[in-house]
């Protein structure tokens, strides 16, 4: 049966010489088939609202009905749940959701999806967390930490709480980062996994005899392959959008720190 | 006992972790459902939430299907 893993396996694609750099050190150039896919998410996404925009109407037609679904969800999104303020944000939001969207979907027609790699997603989550914290320090100063001294809880309780509360904090791009990872690394192996099952029954089935009965499991395994095909478009959607939200709800507590809850 | 063989049962046992997961998805899909038809025109504004609970729900089923998968290949 083929190895389910080794779709996630980076290859190089174009063999670049290695550079020296004086603080990273030796760095590969070379262009990896994680690199093509990052690229062609980048091209699809600009090439896509370049099209949306271009021709613009007061009545959209499909495309730019697309397009402006996208950007209402996410507009909708920052404003419900950040406030008067989630403008700011929302350039920033937009970019993860389309960016992690377009390395999804992609990565169900290519042979290499982006975000099944822990590098980019933890990458994603850092540059969250990063932000929450610059954000948080800039806006509130040192009334920052206020996140973890919850009014509501009773006094004795408090540095308890706090203290779960700082853990959790610090525990947000870890979950953030595997959450993506996991979900995207998940489903490619189980289709791999069931298309692997297609094969090998077949070639059981060709053996005549008895092995006969292996035709209509290999069927099934195919009817299941096209089903978590389905599913995976649906958690290529729901991931990018989960981490729109999480990305959203995080700005929000150090934004909106004051007037919270 | 061969170290190998140990470490596919612990990689099988770390995926036991995905049930605790299940039944809270299951749970949180199941409630929604319920109050959902009890009130169905304030369902749609819960949406977001109903998805917010699910994906922290389900990043522990994946907390354990990656410790699975490190203690395979890690």
């Amino acid at each position: 049966m083929a190895d389910p893993i080794h779709q996630f396996q980076i290859q190089k694609v174009i063999d670049l010489p290695d550079v020296t750099l004086p603080v990273l050190g030796t760095v590969d150039l070379a262009v990896t088939n994680s690199h093509i896919a990052m690229t062609a998410a980048f091209v699809v996404i600009v090439g896509f609202l370049a099209a949306v925009t271009s021709n613009a109407q007061v009545v959209p037609g499909r495309l730019q009905a697309a397009g402006e679904g996208l950007f209402g969800l996410i507009d909708n999104l920052a404003d419900s749940i950040i406030g008067q303020e989630g403008r700011k944000y929302f350039p920033f939001v937009f970019t993860l959701f389309m960016l992690i969207l377009g390395m999804n979907i992609l990565g169900l027609f290519l042979t290499f999806t982006a975000t099944s790699q822990l590098a980019i997603t933890v990458t994603f989550a850092l540059i969250t967390f990063g932000l929450v914290l610059v954000v948080g320090f800039a806006k509130n100063g040192l009334g920052f930490f206020k996140l973890f001294w919850p009014m509501g809880a009773p006094l004795a309780l408090r540095p308890v709480v706090g203290l779960i509360e700082f853990v959790s904090f610090l525990l947000r791009p870890v979950t953030l980062a595997l959450r993506l990872f996991g979900n995207m690394l998940g489903g490619h192996v189980a289709l791999k996994i069931f298309a692997g099952f297609v094969v090998s029954l077949g070639l059981l089935g060709l053996g005549g005899g008895i092995g006969l009965l292996a035709f209509p499991v290999a069927a099934l395994s195919l009817g299941m392959v096209v089903a978590l095909t389905a599913l995976e478009f649906l958690v290529a959607f729901l991931q990018a959008f989960v981490f729109a939200v999480l990305a959203c709800i995080y700005l929000n507590d150090v934004v909106n720190l004051d007037h919270a809850h | 006992m061969d170290a190998e063989a140990a470490k596919y049962i612990g990689a099988g046992l770390a995926t036991l972790g995905m049930i605790g997961s299940a039944l809270g998805v299951g749970n949180i899909f199941g409630q929604f459902l319920a109050g959902a038809l009890r009130n169905p025109s304030a369902a749609a504004g819960q949406v977001g939430n109903l998805f917010v609970g699910a994906a922290l729900a389900e990043a522990l089923g994946i907390l354990a299907f990656v410790l699975g998968i490190l203690m395979i290949f890690g």
